[in-house]
């Protein structure tokens, strides 16, 4: 008996409306039994950044080359590791503490790869895929600025 | 060809994104910048730390030093910070 062959569908989204997880989950894992483990990680908007208080983000981002670079990264993922489906949303538009911003869900036979891959796509989304964000705070609005800790995350799955 | 600019690239700027036609002596993304930069003081002030911009072309990120022949569409823009 020869065994199934593994497929691993793709799904990325840009949207402003909000996503449901287990949803994503049930439509990624119906009708498959070669899925072992899902790994979900989302983002929140959070009231706090480095000791200021935020009211509100706006997330910017660049229509086509945002689709494009995730898939470049999730098409690494698949190359990296053994996954059997992988979904990423992330949302744009304005939100407010405790508001979903971005889902990634990576099922895999096994949880080590679906962790590991769910961890590569944060790192990569955060560093190289072109979104901003805007932060509202008591004092005015500004630009979110980049962290080298983000960076440092992202470098450490560079090959050698 | 079309040039796009993002967050506050964009606002610096004053626009989100204009048609150009650079002299054939500019030949890099940082000669383009250079070139952007001399054009009024939004863009200078928008491209004041060279360095800092991130440069896109068709879709895909490049380095300062790549080359602009043939690019249909190239995107300035600050460190991402999606996710």
């Amino acid at each position: 008996m020869s065994s199934p062959v593994a497929t691993c569908p793709i799904a990325i989204r840009i949207q402003e409306d909000d996503f449901d997880i287990a949803r994503e989950i049930a439509v990624l894992t119906k009708s498959r039994t070669d899925i072992g483990a899902v790994v979900s990680f989302s983002g929140i908007c959070r009231a706090d950044e480095d000791s200021s208080k935020i009211a509100a983000l706006t997330l910017e981002h660049y229509p086509g080359m945002a689709e494009e670079e995730i898939k470049r990264h999730v098409d690494e993922a698949i190359s990296r590791w053994p996954l059997n489906g992988v979904t990423v949303i992330h949302r744009v538009g304005r939100f407010e503490p405790g508001q979903n911003i971005v889902l990634v869900l990576a099922a895999s036979q096994h949880r080590r790869a679906a962790f590991e891959a769910a961890e590569f796509l944060m790192d990569y989304l955060k560093t190289s895929a072109p979104f901003w964000k805007k932060e509202e705070s008591a004092t005015g609005t500004g630009w979110v600025e980049a962290h080298a800790r983000d960076d440092e995350a992202a470098a450490r799955w560079a090959k050698s | 060809m079309k040039v796009k600019y993002f967050a506050w690239v964009r606002e610096r700027v004053g626009k989100a994104e204009e048609i150009i036609e650079p002299p054939a002596t500019v030949r890099t993304v940082e000669e383009l910048i250079a070139w952007l930069s001399a054009r009024s003081e939004a863009y200078a002030y928008a491209f004041e730390k060279p360095k800092v911009i991130r440069t896109a072309i068709d879709h895909a990120h490049v380095k300062a030093d790549a080359a602009i022949a043939g690019a249909r569409e190239i995107a300035f823009f600050p460190p991402m910070t999606g996710g």
